[in-house]
């Protein structure tokens, strides 16, 4: 396996919670992978660990490493803006900025300074047609992103992502506030983009999992259970807990 | 038997009337409210309408006092209408200037930080005194420092009037601002002063049109600050180290003469401060609806 993020030895606690518990882990280069697990069992945890998300919240303390192409994002002197330009995220709920549905995917490109001028207006087509959107908003790009339904919302907010150029993309249960046919939608756009980066989910629909996972973590209070391929994973589990998960029993 | 009957009282006896009476108690304290304050308007512009109009022309808009003014001869109060606008427009600049940075800070960077809390009360306090111990306390340090009074010495105290206000109001707005959206921003890579200025800014304009609208009502109204720090002249300033003359003045010395006319006039300076203060209220509204089309809910 061509490892894209190696977790090592990782240990988040919350003031007093230990959320997640000694973590070590391989995540594959260019494959979906998908975290299950109940709630509450240090699944978002893992993905927020993956883009310092979790510095944002208070009282978070964190030990262990976390490598994306072999560097530790966590050494001192990395810088934070860099990391999160490389890992894009897909949140639970879609919050687009408030301007418009063009200056939202051309906002990353230009804090990033990735494109200018016309190459910009054909750079926002590009992601917005590879987020499927193009088509239903290409006549209103100068219009608010708030008018735009929730499902549309999130594939922009895939856009807008994809936008700075990610190695990765993370998405935290990013269907679960969607209509069928939106979570639908995006999971479609998910498979199409895993040719080009290395995707990691949370999500606690099963179903979901079987039909996205390339390879699936297993999480189980604040414990990393079991990984693997997900055809192993869900035909052969190693693991009594993982299999009572599967059969619905935890 | 026993057990049927008590269930009818629950839910017919006493607790069925008691709501709803309540409810009508409420309500009609709201819709009394609610008149009070419209009729309060209402009642007040009628007043300044009635008395201030006949006296009211062109030359009053366009005119500085001339000889004999204030004893009901020629001129205007073109003077004040200026003298009003540029203290609260520059001690309202000066204010955003402090304020923005300052609530930007408290709001994003800090939020619960105990010391945070000591600014915010700080301010509540600066935002409660009355603005005449600003007035005085202007006075002070302008007579230490050898100044007279001056546009410029209103408008620091003007600003300092209106700064507390401004900041707390927009700070309130910070606050507002969904956590989510600054993560959307930070999980592009932004660093927080792109979050804050490009994201949390533009979610947050119209309510911060609405704070400097707050603030600016504020300071073009209040007379008591700049009775000692502006002094009053009939001339049109054309140095910040001038004196200058303001509208709520220029409304108490017309009205504190004893010519009918000369009152009069000072209904008309009044109604020319409502008319601003209503057409930058107007302004900011539909400044804050063209701005609130991007807000994300």
């Amino acid at each position: 396996m061509n490892p894209h993020i190696q977790v090592r030895d990782l240990n988040v606690h919350y003031a007093d919670n230990h959320a997640l518990k000694s973590i070590n882990l391989d995540i594959p280069k260019g494959q979906i992978t998908v975290i299950i697990g109940p709630s509450g069992c240090g699944k978002t945890t893992l993905l927020k660990s993956f883009n310092r998300f979790l510095e944002l919240t208070d009282q978070t303390r964190l030990s262990g490493q976390v490598l994306i192409d072999g560097e530790d994002i966590y050494a001192p002197g990395m810088d934070v803006t860099e990391i999160r330009k490389k890992t894009g995220l897909l949140a639970q709920r879609p919050f687009p900025l408030p301007m418009s549905i063009y200056d939202n995917v051309a906002y990353g490109m230009r804090i990033h300074g990735i494109q200018k001028g016309r190459a910009l207006d054909l750079a926002v087509q590009h992601y917005l047609e590879l987020a499927g959107l193009w088509e239903e908003v290409k006549d209103r790009l100068h219009q608010p992103a708030a008018r735009l339904s929730i499902g549309q919302q999130q594939r922009l907010c895939l856009a807008r992502g994809l936008a700075v150029e990610p190695e990765i993309m993370l998405g935290d249960e990013p269907t679960s506030a969607l209509d069928p046919f939106s979570a639908q939608h995006i999971e479609r756009k998910l498979l199409d983009l895993k040719q080009q980066y290395t995707i990691v989910l949370v999500s606690h629909i099963l179903r979901q999992a079987k039909r996205l996972a390339d390879y699936i973590v297993f999480m189980y209070l604040g414990e990393l259970i079991e990984h693997g391929s997900a055809h192993e994973v869900f035909e052969h589990p190693r693991q009594e807990r993982t299999r009572a998960y599967l059969e619905g029993l935890i | 038997m026993k057990e049927r009957h008590s269930h009818r009282r629950r839910f017919h006896g006493r607790g069925f009337h008691r709501r709803h009476i309540e409810e009508g108690i409420v309500k009609s304290l709201m819709i009394l409210s609610f008149l009070l304050l419209a009729g309060s308007l209402g009642f007040i512009l009628i007043t300044i309408l009635i008395k201030g109009l006949p006296a009211l022309n062109w030359d009053m808009l366009t005119k500085t006092p001339q000889g004999g003014f204030y004893l009901g001869k020629e001129g205007g109060i073109l003077n004040a209408i200026i003298g009003s606008l540029y203290l609260a427009g520059g001690a309202t600049l000066l204010a955003i200037l402090i304020s923005l940075p300052l609530a930007l800070y408290l709001g994003t960077y800090v939020r619960r930080a105990r010391w945070a809390d000591f600014v915010r009360l700080s301010m509540d306090i600066l935002w409660g005194i009355p603005s005449i111990v600003y007035g005085a306390f202007g006075f002070t340090i302008m007579l230490a420092l050898g100044m007279r009074a001056s546009l410029l010495a209103g408008i620091l105290v003007l600003t300092l009037l209106e700064f507390p206000i401004m900041t707390r109001a927009i700070e309130e707005v910070v606050r507002m601002v969904p956590h989510d959206l600054e993560q959307a921003s930070y999980a592009l890579g932004s660093t927080r002063l792109e979050t804050a200025l490009r994201v949390v800014t533009r979610q947050m304009l119209p309510g911060i049109a609405t704070a400097i609208l707050l603030a600016f009502g504020r300071g073009i109204g209040d007379a008591a600050s700049v009775l000692f720090t502006a002094g009053f002249t009939d001339r049109i300033p054309t140095s910040l180290f001038q004196p200058v003359a303001s509208l709520p003045l220029a409304v108490f010395f017309q009205l504190s003469t004893p010519f009918p006319e000369v009152q009069q006039r000072a209904y008309a300076s009044a109604l020319i401060l409502t008319a601003i203060v209503l057409i930058i209220s107007f302004g900011s509204r539909w400044l804050a609806a063209r701005l609130g089309r991007n807000i994300i809910k």
